[in-house]
């Protein structure tokens, strides 16, 4: 640790836009192209939803209680698994940091897939393990406990493929913390509980909160995973994605309420990326 | 920790770190200081790794009084109940305060010196209290409140010492504690330790490659070289006069050896005829090995008058220089005739002399400043 007053960290941080400023004035002109069709390919089907959207019937369309159900299930699953994640996912992710190289290149392999797998496969994964005649599916018929096509269920599948983004973030994290303000503080006479709270988790917080925004947003927009193991059916397991794709295919029902519940769900993660910049520092410009 | 059974240090440490073997056996007694100096390389690092518990002791014992803090069961303690032995990190007692202050850096200056006593279980508002006397005696009184990030190098070295003393520890180790502050900044903490080791009691193992903290702060010195102890004694003793050539270039003195020709005078061998030494110290036997030590600084220099420069008398002697090197407050020289010779100048004498690479220069060491003793 190098010792720098506050008005050493700003001097160094304008520094560095100087020398980025620098930096853009010498690469070349013609790739501002790619960059703009790049951008534009991210942006515009957005403006489109905004542009081609009914604003007259957004009110009835959002305000009906079907969209609210759905909204309300969402956000209740999602709030859920990403608890499940916090208690699972940073025990997982300090084992990981703590490991030793070949261990943690394995661990971070096996969390890594449901990253990388279509959600329709980790959907078929989870039915082969707790469907009806799943690995423990059979177990926990004969308990009397039907876990697919249930609220649980949702939980599960959301959990599933939020995880991830919450022990990549956090492991992350406490790599680049390191362990030598662990040592400091068990040579103080810190029992390693305390060591955990009082300086492993602050020291981990940006990250842990960066995580879990990462991982409710996930967990909010999970469809396909969602779609084969708990199903569509409504107030149980129709979340805001399956009701976007119900209305969107649903006979009768008009293509801009699909739209409308759309934006609300774009709103929200506009809302989660909001604050997850304001919570971190070094937050890109 | 418990801060309660001190008494005194005594390891004995063996420990690897890949080829490298550390054998070495130090005592502290409660209230002592003792320094080990040497070089980056020679194992005073992990010297103190393997005391704080955060190396393992390939064999050994780590003692504080009474107390067994780490011991392998291959050891010949002689005790009965010789077996192996490992105290948490958690229940050593034992104070580290290295080169980087490694204040937590989510937390204000008290609270970082309140982490010790909070963790060994005093109440808040009394750690709180204890912390900000801590912070008192380091002289940051109205700088409680400030994260690391707001205080400077040397505020942060203060807090750090103030936090491992206020954690109360059995023993205290300090690993270069001032090699990453400026000189001034230094100086100050320097003294602000001399000032709290009184106070402590405890034993205190300094390891550093300075021999400046060594003179300030410590009783006694070992020298450490490529994992052993060369040489221990008293401070001015092991600094005073060095026994090898490798504890001469870390004390910053010219180690020479030759032959006594008179009780108090030695005769050394150069490449261009010997010369003759007088100095105090021990009494010598005619005729059997002897070594002079002095300082670089203590020799004068002044142009070599052209003739005669075989001929010299006691203390004198003639020399070309061979290299120029920017010493403290001067120029060292070295020269073709004696190169394992250090000289250092003033540089207003380096100007006058008009010093270049082959400048022939008459040298005289007055032998009120040459130690002279037996040489085993």
């Amino acid at each position: 640790m190098t010792a720098s007053s506050p008005a050493g960290v700003t001097a160094r941080a304008s520094e560095t836009r100087r020398d980025d400023a620098a930096a853009a004035r010498r690469f070349p002109l013609w790739l501002y192209l790619p960059a703009a069709v790049g951008a534009a390919v991210l942006a515009l089907p957005l403006v489109a939803l905004l542009v081609r959207l009914d604003w007259t019937q957004v009110p009835a369309a959002v305000a009906s209680p079907a969209a609210l159900q759905a909204l309300t299930l969402s956000l209740a699953t999602a709030a859920i698994a990403t608890g499940v994640c916090i208690v699972l996912g940073v025990p997982l992710a300090m084992v990981i940091a703590r490991s030793s190289k070949g261990i943690a290149a394995v661990l971070r392999t096996l969390t890594t897939l449901p990253l990388v797998l279509p959600p329709l496969v980790g959907g078929i994964a989870l039915l082969a393990l707790l469907g009806r005649n799943g690995l423990f599916g059979e177990t926990l018929g004969v308990l009397g406990l039907r876990i697919p096509f249930t609220t649980a269920a949702v939980v599960i599948a959301q959990t599933f493929v939020a995880l991830p983004f919450l022990v990549i973030t956090v492991e992350g994290s406490l790599r680049t913390a390191g362990t030598r303000y662990e040592t400091v503080a068990a040579g103080l006479g810190a029992r390693r509980f305390t060591v955990f709270r009082r300086i492993t988790l602050p020291l981990v917080a940006p990250g842990l909160i960066a995580g879990t925004v990462l991982c409710f947003a996930r967990a909010l927009g999970e469809f396909g995973a969602t779609a084969l193991f708990a199903g569509n059916s409504a107030g149980i397991t129709r979340t805001m994605p399956l009701a976007i794709y119900t209305a969107f295919n649903g006979a009768g029902v008009s293509e801009d309420t699909a739209i409308a519940l759309s934006l609300m769900l774009v709103l929200v993660a506009v809302a989660v990326l909001v604050l997850m910049r304001s919570w971190r520092e070094d937050a890109p410009r | 920790m418990t801060g309660t059974n001190g008494g005194e240090l005594d390891a004995r440490v063996v420990a690897e770190v890949g080829d490298f073997r550390l054998d070495v056996e130090v005592a502290v007694a409660a209230s002592e200081v003792l320094a080990v100096l040497g070089p980056n390389g020679s194992g005073k690092s992990t010297l103190l790794a393997a005391i704080a518990g955060h190396h393992p002791l390939t064999a050994g014992a780590v003692r504080i009084g009474e107390r067994v803090l780490s011991r392998t069961p291959t050891i010949d303690t002689g005790a009965i109940d010789a077996g192996a032995a490992e105290v948490d990190l958690a229940e050593r007692s034992v104070g580290l305060l290295g080169q980087h202050p490694l204040l937590f850096p989510h937390l204000t200056a008290l609270e970082n010196v309140a982490f010790g006593p909070r963790a060994q279980g005093m109440a808040k508002r009394e750690a709180r209290v204890a912390a900000s006397d801590w912070l008192d005696r380091v002289g940051l009184t109205g700088l409680e409140r400030r994260l690391p990030s707001a205080l400077s190098g040397g505020q942060q070295q203060r807090v750090a010492l103030a936090r491992v003393l206020a954690a109360q520890p059995d023993v205290l180790l300090l690993d270069e504690p001032f090699a990453a502050l400026d000189v001034q900044t230094a100086a100050a903490m320097r003294r602000l330790v001399a000032e709290q080791r009184s106070t402590l009691g405890i034993p205190t193992l300094l390891v550093t490659h300075d021999p400046l903290d060594a003179i300030v702060l410590a009783d006694r010195a070992a020298i450490l070289h490529t994992g052993r102890i060369v040489q221990q004694g008293p401070t001015a003793e092991v600094l005073g006069h060095p026994r090898t050539p490798f504890a001469a270039a870390l004390a910053g003195v010219n180690l020479l050896t030759g032959v006594a020709i008179a009780r108090d005078a030695v005769r050394v061998a150069g490449a261009s005829g010997p010369i003759a030494l007088r100095g105090t110290g021990e009494a010598l036997r005619v005729g059997t090995p002897a070594s002079v030590v002095f300082s670089p600084a203590s020799v004068h220099a002044r142009a070599a008058a052209s003739a005669d420069p075989s001929q010299s008398a006691d203390n004198a002697w003639f020399g070309a220089v061979a290299s120029l090197e920017p010493a403290r407050g001067g120029v060292r020289i070295v020269t073709d005739e004696h190169p394992d010779l250090a000289i250092d100048v003033p540089s207003t004498a380096a100007v006058a002399l008009d010093l270049s690479t082959g400048s022939r220069l008459a040298f005289h060491v007055a032998p009120a400043d040459v130690s002279v003793r037996t040489h085993s």
